[in-house]
């Protein structure tokens, strides 16, 4: 395959790099995804915080504000089509004196300019109404009833499996290490191979300024800006039903506390710039400050009832905008995609779409394009009749394997075998929810790890938590 | 499907359960059980201690699950294995899956919850650091370990005492891994004082009292913990950090029992067990639903898991017999000292055993239990109690006259 | 004096011994068999070992020593039983390996033949 050439390369399977595949797999195209992870949606998408904004939040005339307002409107449609959780919950963003009313009401005059259909101020009475578990304190909020929650890392598995099934290539484990100039467009290096390929999407996160060092271009540099977050067990989930954020003040934006598509509640993020690209870690300031926080929202908030809590980076631009533009031919940066980047990754894609349009880039529409993926078989959210359907099919679906999210063999089996196919643990638990409830993988992990050894037709003791060094086991008993 | 008794959980609670309420006439028993065979969480504890009250020898814990298992098939009990319960109403309908039947229901004359318990999990510790894999929960590892015959590290470090952690500190050394330290928050461990002494003291594994993980290392694998002494106030001592290189954390911070179904059949939990409130027949708020085992409260002793059960057995099949007597109501309540009972009501004036857990370490003291004029009606001296052992004591028929109540205390002397 | 943790049964009484050698003072345990493993402790300490083994149908059984083996040996008694391949199918109770520090490596879990 060494003399291919593909029509286009992206750089990076997040949620941006997968809707721009997405949205380019309708061409008759030759593409590829290179993803320096054993699985897709493995940086800032696998670890944010699940929303689609109503877009008040961006300054007005800014690309973050025209593509969230895009992009959130278009979300609820891909959303079906791609067979993903989608759940228009509406936002709230809630002010405790009158400096945040003043905000507030700023917030909705933008909002408006923004386009955003809907936005309220509302008062006490109704705020109650809305969210009785909210604090007293809680004299004012903004209403957004066009905020929504979606699970990023599930929209990006079904977009990149949508795209892989209409052709395009996914290679993991390509670290790009080098990117060389040639007639043709441009060979991409990793430390053992390379591909060649005419135009380059560079969705790197925030590695998306080195990416483009290396084409050549250094015009911005990314700052991963921590987020920890903490994940409260599905039995919290009448805390709230709207989105809630803070408003924002000199102390920043605060946290917010939000219902997920998969009933839990999620409180965070915290917001740290540092240097460390890799660097998730989770810390005792972090936990701290997201409960003090969550606390003046809500004394209805059961800290002893988190699940996990998690670090995501957001790759934040020194420019304080979307960075989508070609500095180079044949070479098309979309980087700085911190919030709203999810909300704007469909909008965003159909930008990308349109530079690669305006530098002559030709089109043809694939015959047998299929916009539809086929939505995941969800055992637990189904009707009794339509259980024994799937378990008459298929009897793997009676079988029971991650107790607490009631998620079933045949789940998982359907997930290991679905484009793009997961390689190891974690991959399996952002499919199915496996592993993902109260036990945190306590009772199926041994079961989940053999499955994938079934499957994957590899032995046992080779089976991952998240690729590379990871492994479960070290060997056999015995045999030390 | 009818079925006069269903017990939920095959386990040794499940199981013995079974045997008593057929030895009580009740032959129309189905047991359900999630797993591949019966014996629950005993097929993995392949370490002897088991059945020294119930058989007058050490078992390991499958000869201890066999034993009931063999009785179980004798008697013909029906079992349908690799079946999940995933749902149970008030009023006793049991809706279960497995591959071969699919969704069924069961109405049930009266229902036995014998799930067991679950581990605590890191996510509930919130412990900072980096999310590599490495760190598994004790009875994970114990899975890996004793069942599929892998192991899960070479280089371990054990947080918290509890049994379980013990248990593995052992079983991993055994197998060629170096257990380099247990440490445990509290000021005293979790577990019983004799695996200290045959689980860590025989094999020179340290066990550091007050102590935490404050942080966990490594990106792929676990490549390090720091840990670090508690204050009184279990807050970490940063200037007693101290790094340990290791592949592998157990965690061993405690079980919680398994109330998922119970909670759905609109029980109240007790918010010390985590379990149900119950009488002394161990019946449950909802008339025909008795709960029994690890699944009530967290017991450190099977022998006690069976004998809880047959009482559970005994009742179901009593009260499927429209047998069950009542002429009392009274509530047994605590001092915080002692932080539960079980059970956690009576209602017939007959002799009961009353288990308990203490909050703290107390030596020296007296159970007191007083009426509710206040008035002493029972009193025993203790030399230690201390929360990783349940204790029991035995009330008399005549102590439970003439009171709606009765508060279990611990006093000094 | 020497103090111990007895680990007969879950009481775990704390005992002390006093004297040595034929003429032991046992105080602080519940019962005969805790005086027992005391002077036991003192003069030969003792343990049941319980490990697994490997099957010739890839799977492993769960086994243990029928009767205590002196404390020093229990490492090496585990290596002598790393080395064996239990033919399968196996009972509880069937002799795996015979006279291992005195006693015999029994099963203590039923596996079935492949």
């Amino acid at each position: 395959m060494s003399n291919n050439i593909y029509d286009i390369a992206i750089i990076g399977a997040g949620v941006i790099g997968g809707m721009i595949a997405r949205n380019l797999s309708k061409y008759d195209l030759n593409i590829a995804i290179i993803e320096k992870e054993n699985d897709v949606a493995m940086g800032a998408t696998k670890a944010n915080s699940a929303i689609v904004h109503a877009g008040f939040d961006a300054k007005e005339g800014t690309l973050k504000a025209k593509l969230n307002v895009e992009g959130s409107k278009m979300m609820e449609q891909i959303a079906k089509e791609l067979g993903v959780k989608y759940e228009k919950n509406g936002s709230m963003v809630i002010g405790f004196d009158n400096d945040d009313k003043k905000t507030l009401e700023t917030l909705l005059e933008r909002g408006m300019k923004n386009g955003v259909a809907g936005l309220k101020l509302i008062e006490k009475g109704e705020i109650k109404a809305l969210e009785p578990n909210l604090s007293g304190e809680v004299k004012y909020a903004l209403f957004a009833p066009s905020g929504a929650i979606i699970c990023p890392y599930e929209l990006t598995i079904a977009a990149i499996g949508n795209a892989m099934d209409n052709g395009v290539e996914l290679k993991r484990n390509f670290l790009v290490k080098n990117i060389e100039k040639k007639d043709f467009g441009f060979e991409v290096f990793s430390s053992n191979e390379s591909i060649k390929t005419k135009y380059i999407i560079n969705a790197a996160g925030v590695f998306a300024d080195e990416i483009s060092k290396m084409a050549g271009d250094s015009s911005f540099k990314i700052t991963p800006r921590r987020g920890e977050y903490i994940l409260l067990d599905n039995e919290c989930k009448n805390l709230v039903s709207h989105t809630i954020f803070k408003t924002p003040d000199k102390m920043g934006k605060g946290i917010l506390v939000s219902p997920t598509v998969d009933k839990n509640i999620i409180l965070g993020p915290t917001a740290e710039d540092i240097i460390d690209k890799d660097d998730k870690s989770t810390t005792t300031k972090g936990f701290e400050k997201i409960i003090s926080l969550a606390k003046k929202y809500t004394d209805k908030v059961e800290i002893n009832k988190s699940i996990t809590s998690f670090c995501g980076l957001r790759a934040v631009a020194d420019t304080d905008d979307f960075i989508i533009n070609s500095p180079i031919d044949g070479f098309i940066n979309v980087a700085g995609i911190d919030s709203p980047g999810l909300s704007s990754s469909p909008a965003i894609a159909l930008y990308v779409e349109n530079i690669l349009k305006d530098v002559g880039f030709k089109f043809k529409e694939k015959e047998n394009y299929n916009p539809t993926r086929k939505s995941m078989t969800y055992f637990k959210d189904a009707s009794i009749e339509e259980k024994n359907e799937i378990i008459k099919k298929d009897k793997s679906f009676g079988k029971i394997v991650c107790r607490c999210e009631i998620v079933t063999e045949g789940e998982i089996k359907e997930a290991i075998r679905l484009n793009p196919q997961p390689y190891d643990l974690d991959g399996v638990k952002r499919r199915t929810r496996a592993q993902m409830g109260r036990c945190q993988g306590g009772f199926c992990t041994p079961y989940i790890v053999k499955l994938l050894s079934e499957e994957l037709k590899i032995p046992y003791e080779d089976v991952t938590k998240s690729g590379k060094g990871s492994k479960i086991n070290v060997g056999k008993t015995k045999e030390a | 499907m009818e079925k006069e008794l269903v017990i939920i959980g095959g386990g040794p609670a499940g199981m013995s359960a079974a045997i008593k309420a057929y030895e009580c006439g009740i032959k129309d028993i189905l047991i359900i059980e999630r797993d591949a065979c019966l014996g629950g969480i005993l097929n993995q504890c392949i370490h002897n201690g088991f059945g020294l009250h119930k058989f007058k020898e050490e078992l390991t814990g499958p000869e201890y699950a066999y034993r009931y298992e063999k009785r179980v098939k004798e008697l013909n009990i029906e079992v349908k294995l690799n079946t999940m319960v995933i749902d149970i109403s008030e009023d006793k309908t049991i809706c279960a899956t497995n591959e071969e039947d699919g969704i069924f229901f069961i109405n049930a004359k009266a229902i036995i919850l014998a799930m067991g318990c679950r581990e605590r999990p890191k996510g509930a510790l919130n412990i900072p650091g980096d999310r590599p894999s490495g760190i598994f929960s004790a009875g994970c590892a114990q899975k890996f370990v004793n069942i599929e015959g892998y192991m899960p590290g070479k280089n371990v470090v054990i947080l918290g005492s509890g049994d379980i952690g013990l248990i593995m500190a052992r079983r991993m050394t055994l197998e060629g891994a170096k257990v380099h330290a247990v440490c445990e928050l509290m000021p005293y461990s979790g577990g019983l004082a004799r695996n200290i002494e045959q689980c860590l003291n025989d094999f020179n594994i340290p066990l550091k009292l007050s102590h935490t993980v404050v942080k966990i290392h490594g990106k792929e694998r676990l490549e390090g913990v720091t840990i670090a002494k508690v204050d009184k106030n279990r807050k970490p001592i940063m200037e007693t950090k101290e790094y340990i290189p290791c592949d592998t954390l157990l965690l061993s911070v405690g079980l919680i029992p398994e109330n998922e179904l119970t909670k759905k059949a609109n029980i109240l939990l007790n918010r010390i067990t985590n379990g149900a409130n119950v009488d002394q027949n161990r019946q449950t708020e909802k008339e025909g639903i008795f709960a029994c085992g690890n699944v009530l409260h967290v017991h450190d002793l099977v022998d006690f898991v069976s004998e809880e059960a047959e009482i559970a057995g005994e009742g179901a099949a009593n009260y499927i017999n429209n047998n069950i007597l009542k002429d009392t109501e009274i509530n047994l309540e605590t001092d915080g000292k002692i932080r539960y009972t079980v059970p956690q009501k009576i209602t017939l004036k007959k002799d009961v055993k009353v288990y308990f857990r203490v909050l703290d370490i107390y030596k020296n003291v007296k159970i007191n239990v007083y009426n509710n004029k206040n008035e002493l009606v029972f009193s025993k001296p203790k030399a230690k109690c201390a929360p990783g052992e349940m204790e029991c004591v035995i009330l008399k028929k005549e102590m439970l006259s003439d009171t709606d109540a009765l508060k279990f205390s611990i006093v000094e002397g | 004096m020497k103090k111990l943790t007895c680990i007969v049964c879950p009481l775990g009484c704390e005992i002390s011994v006093y004297g040595e050698k034929d003429n032991f003072n046992v105080t602080g345990n519940g019962c005969i068999r805790g005086k027992e493993y005391a002077i036991g402790e003192m003069t030969n300490p003792v343990r049941c070992v319980t490990t697994s083994a490997k099957c010739d149908n890839g799977k492993i059984v769960s086994v243990k020593t029928q009767n205590p083996i002196p404390k020093q040996n229990c490492k090496e008694c585990v290596e002598f039983i790393n080395k064996v391949t239990v033919k399968t199918p196996v009972k509880i109770g069937d002799i795996i390996l015979e006279n291992v520090f005195g006693t015999n490596i029994i099963a203590t879990k039923n596996i079935q033949g492949e």
